[in-house]
């Protein structure tokens, strides 16, 4: 589902990210992409959405190589990627229904189809009843929760997520991160950086420990 | 297929409508825009209508071309008679006066003011004259000069005056103002582009990461544009209904003051406010505008913001 071929990342700054990072995900797989700060994290995640572009190195997500998606395309293909943000990256002067339904609308699809599955969404991440609220009446966990149900409600196969558990206490960080695992059972393939050590404990999942721009560990489950 | 479009008119429906619920929840700032498309309308859009009401006014007056025909003083009064007569019978001549020459001193006298210098001649300076109005058919410049020709032509006749020189300067100006409202309008119609264009420009900044948010979950350029060219629109359509407005409102104020002018000149003259092609056309060519200035601002600004 994810495969990066010893990929470099270079930012204009000049501080070099990734050195030479190659891994593999297999569809279907629940991964911890782990690390200190700085250790090239959010860069990975960068490339997967393609925010960012390798400086050398290839990514493949599916069977597809991302050097082949022009800049017309990125739309297109980012609807088949979920991504939930540490900073859940919700529109205020929205409700919630319009947040979770925004991917939805994007791409086209009827209005009756939209509100079923927004319920549906909201409904997988514990929400449903708050559709009319606005984020800010919401607690830091359940805007993250629906900044979930936004990137899963157009169902895309990959779901990736940057420190989704970055504000949250311990116990809404461990709930969070089920919620990614059930989502996980029903064929999601999902990728979490994260660099809460005690909370990957928690699961026995697969890690991939980045360092100094390389990948310096990786444990199976 | 029919799914995917009435889902595209739908969308379409969803912004129009949420782009003026923006535009509503900020009252004032959207009235300014639209005040100043508005006043940046109203100009050429005047102009325009001082140019219609004096190409009417001047077409009533291009039937009222006059010849006067000045007799040698040595013609008599009869023989002057007997060329009005003459001139009548003529299909393209639609009225003569005969002025006498005794008349004519009793004119000049009165309105000269120069009636104590003409009691000092001896005999009266000034011959018979006849005023020769052309038939509406022979109201060209051709056979007026035709006409011209032939009564100069006729004995006793000292010198026709054909006084179309003033006319041809009117027509002349009027056709200089009509290039002046054309190159007023065009200017600011580009002042409204740049207009609508900054307004959306800053619109687009100040919503810069909620753009940011959209393209993240995979909105095209076209989609976040959207809502934008309907704002445009709107700003558009506003500033033309007010521009219109405006202008009415100054012709009904002035249509008073100019009848009274008219009618001391013995004139009647009336101010014609907008017609209603004009007006839709003015309000239509603003929503365009107010589009288009939105499209090249849109285009280019959301273009360039990208998540990071």
């Amino acid at each position: 589902m994810i495969r990066f071929d010893a990929v470099y990342k270079r930012y204009a700054t000049g501080c070099e990210a990734l050195a030479g990072v190659s891994f593999h995900v297999q569809r279907g797989e629940f991964v911890f992409l782990t690390g200190p700060s700085g250790a090239g994290k959010s860069s990975v995640l960068k490339l997967i959405a393609l925010i960012e572009r390798p400086s050398r190195g290839q990514v493949f997500i599916g069977s597809q190589n991302t050097a082949g998606i022009k800049a017309r395309a990125i739309p297109q293909f980012r609807r088949q990627v979920g991504v939930v943000f540490q900073d859940h990256k919700l529109l205020h002067d929205r409700p919630v229904a319009d947040n979770v339904a925004l991917p939805l609308i994007i791409a086209g699809v009827p209005r009756r189809e939209i509100d079923k599955r927004m319920r549906a969404a909201l409904d997988q991440v514990g929400l449903l009843g708050k559709e009319k609220s606005r984020p800010l009446e919401l607690s830091t966990g359940e805007q993250q929760r629906v900044g979930i149900a936004r990137a899963i409600v157009a169902k895309p196969p990959l779901l990736i997520a940057d420190e989704p558990t970055g504000n949250l206490d311990p116990e809404l960080a461990l709930e969070i991160v089920r919620l990614f695992k059930r989502l996980n059972d029903v064929g999601v393939t999902v990728l979490i950086a994260t660099h809460d050590v005690h909370l990957i404990d928690h699961f026995k999942s697969r890690r991939i420990v980045l360092g100094g721009g390389h990948v310096a560990a990786e444990s199976a489950p | 297929m029919a799914l995917n479009v009435q889902a595209y008119f739908m969308r379409h429906a969803q912004t129009l409508v949420g782009s003026l619920g923006r535009l509503a929840r900020e009252p004032f700032a959207s009235f300014m825009t639209m005040a100043v498309i508005a006043i940046a309308l109203a100009l050429p859009l005047s102009l325009d209508l001082i140019l219609q009401n004096a190409l009417g006014a001047t077409s009533a007056w291009h039937d009222a071309f006059e010849l006067s025909v000045y007799l040698e003083r040595s013609a008599s009064s009869a023989r002057a008679e007997a060329i009005a007569k003459e001139l009548q019978q003529r299909n393209d001549v639609a009225a003569v006066r005969l002025v006498t020459a005794a008349q004519a001193l009793a004119e000049f006298r009165e309105y000269s003011g120069f009636g104590e210098a003409l009691d000092a001649l001896t005999e009266n300076p000034l011959p018979n004259t006849l005023v020769v109005t052309p038939s509406i058919g022979a109201s060209t410049p051709e056979r007026m000069g035709a006409l011209k020709t032939a009564i100069g032509a006729i004995a006793n006749v000292s010198s026709v005056q054909l006084d179309t020189e003033w006319v041809k300067r009117l027509v002349a100006l009027l056709d200089l103002l009509r290039s002046v409202v054309r190159l007023a309008g065009g200017l600011l119609c580009i002042g409204v582009l740049l207009i609508v264009g900054n307004t959306i420009r800053l619109e687009i900044l100040n919503r810069r990461a909620e753009i940011e948010v959209m393209k993240l979950v995979g909105a095209t350029n076209r989609f976040a544009r959207r809502p934008f060219l309907w704002t445009g629109t709107w700003y558009g359509l506003g500033g033309g209904l007010l521009a219109v407005g405006l202008v009415e409102l100054g012709a009904a104020t002035l249509a008073g003051p100019v009848a009274r002018l008219a009618s001391l000149y013995g004139s009647a003259f009336r101010l014609a406010g907008l017609d209603w092609q004009t007006a839709g056309g003015a309000v239509l060519a603003a929503a365009l505008l107010g589009w288009l200035g939105s499209w090249v601002a849109a285009t280019r600004h959301i273009r360039a913001i990208n998540p990071s």
